[in-house]
């Protein structure tokens, strides 16, 4: 398996680190359930047999945080993103009040 | 008919020409409806069935197996027992399932080739000989042998180690002789030979597709072979737990990844026991057939695929050229994977889900197959009485949201680095 990273091009597996899951998201911490969601945003996982999206770091390269579309039992790329990209790109969608401010530029 | 494995009957067949023999096991069709479904033919299901009909019965039990029985993780790990854990959660229960291998052969009339040859883990520095002297006082203090070994106790055991030039110089090691290695498909078709015996129907083929719920309880399972009624349901499925327990509506603390294991050529006998190398991730022992089956660390990322990368080939070879040269000249015959399920804290489940009537036994990591007789023998406490069996308490479900976690390696909720 071989990542295309966005910036550095096609690269090795060993120059990445693997950070699991990339579709759970930090949930508000004044919210009266904070605590049910603190738990399943640290210890449940969808486990998909299929297409898993996930965060691979790029450590020995460009140091940039991906978001890799990644079928698990083929380990066949559908896509590589910038998780700063996708980050921005789901605020401006999100209509909470507690996403990340857009970006200036 | 022989129906016992003895030296009797082997002598008896080999004057009839072996004509005597009948199957380990049946092939049944599924009947309409069960007392108790176990969802997986792996070594934990079959050992499962096993002591729910052997100390719980009578019962109507089945084993259903999406394909046949011991092709799974049972098959494909590198056979060490052993029950050198550090926590309260986790020492009774593995020593219970010490206890069970040392038992196993004569409980089941089957040669599980258990070998007591010692398990020596090493270590490598200051701090890790004291973080081992506390892991082998904890387990003496719970019953279970263990010793600390200074390195020349170590070199009188093992003095083909690099003990002085390698990066991590050989300090010692921690022994525990009771532990060793077990023949694994011996472990899964003695199980299902035993438990076939006491009645469980072996349902080999039969993929669960779906739960049926009536009123929010399970009341049977859709499978490839026809919808099958059961009163109770227990799933043992490993690196596939968190695929079943989506059929239920159930999300778990589980990731599944892959490991390899890796086994070389036939030598001479040449490593009595299981030897790990504590500066890296390495284990060796060496099969009776004479090849030197050993692996190290996940690949490190979500998969179902039961194969490996080549990145973690290097890693682990590394690893065994580090703490013994003298391997380096011996060819590697196959490597394999097998789907581990990954909890978030290391530790396993065995335990009720939230749905009436459906249990789970997952989250093994890659220290499952040491686990099989303690881990059936809790399953089936808990299935038949509905409470857990005190040595398996702490594996519960929930343990995560009361603050619990048994995260024997301290890694936080990291799966790929348990």
């Amino acid at each position: 398996m071989r990542i295309a990273c966005p910036y550095c091009g096609e690269r090795s597996l060993d120059e990445f680190v693997y950070s699991g899951d990339a579709t759970v998201t930090r949930p508000d911490a004044a919210s009266p359930t904070a605590m049910e969601d603190f738990v399943r945003y640290s210890f449940e996982r969808t486990n998909p047999p299929g297409m898993h999206r996930e965060l691979w770091y790029h450590s020995a390269g460009c140091h940039a945080w991906l978001v890799v579309t990644r079928g698990v039992a083929t380990h066949t790329i559908a896509s590589v993103e910038v998780a700063r990209d996708v980050a921005r790109a789901a605020s401006r969608t999100s209509s909470d009040p507690a996403a990340p401010a857009k970006d200036p530029a | 008919m022989s129906d016992r494995y003895s030296i009797f009957s082997v002598l008896r067949e080999s004057l009839r020409g072996h004509t005597g023999w009948r199957p380990a096991w049946r092939e049944p069709n599924p009947q309409r409806d069960y007392d108790v479904i176990i969802v997986g033919g792996g070594g934990h299901g079959l050992a499962t069935a096993f002591y729910l009909a052997k100390n719980h019965g009578p019962l109507r039990i089945a084993v259903l197996e999406k394909g046949w029985i011991g092709g799974g993780n049972v098959g494909r790990n590198t056979t060490i027992v052993r029950s050198n854990y550090l926590l309260p959660g986790n020492i009774p229960f593995y020593e219970m399932s010490m206890k069970l291998w040392e038992g196993l052969e004569h409980e089941l009339n089957y040669n599980a080739m258990v070998s007591q040859r010692g398990v020596l883990n090493l270590y490598h520095s200051d701090g890790q000989r004291d973080a081992f002297a506390r892991r082998g006082n904890a387990m003496r203090l719970h019953g279970v042998d263990s010793e600390l070994l200074d390195k020349e106790a170590v070199r009188k055991m093992v003095p083909f180690l690099d003990f002085d030039n390698g990066r991590f110089p050989v300090q010692g090691g921690l022994l525990q002789r009771r532990g060793g290695t077990v023949r694994h498909d011996a472990v899964a078709w003695g199980y299902a030979r035993a438990a076939d015996r006491l009645g469980v129907d072996i349902i080999q083929n039969c993929e669960v597709k779906g739960f049926k719920r009536e009123g929010g309880r399970i009341v049977g399972v859709e499978t490839s072979r026809g919808d099958i009624g059961a009163k109770k349901i227990g799933v043992a499925v490993a690196g596939s737990s968190s695929r079943v327990a989506a059929m239920a509506g159930l999300r778990l603390p589980i990731e599944s990844h892959v490991l390899q294991a890796f086994v070389t050529e036939s030598i001479k006998p040449f490593i009595d026991g299981v030897v790990t190398f504590g500066a890296g991730h390495f284990y060796i022992s060496q099969s009776d057939k004479g090849g030197l089956v050993f692996g190290g660390d996940l690949d490190g990322y979500n998969s179902y695929a039961q194969r490996g990368n080549l990145p973690v080939v290097e890693d682990v070879c590394e690893g065994g050229m580090a703490i013994m040269p003298r391997i380096g000249r011996v060819r590697l015959l196959r490597h394999w994977g097998g789907i581990m399920d990954m909890s978030m804290d290391g530790s396993p489940f065995i335990d009720k889900t939230p749905v009436d009537g459906l249990y789970l036994n997952a989250g093994w990591c890659y220290g499952g197959f040491k686990a099989t007789p303690a881990s059936g023998f809790c399953f089936a406490h808990l299935i038949a009485r509905g409470e857990p069996h005190p040595v398996a308490s702490a594996y519960r479900l929930d343990r995560f949201a009361t603050g619990h976690a048994i995260d024997e390696k301290g890694m936080g909720p990291q799966p790929n680095l348990h």
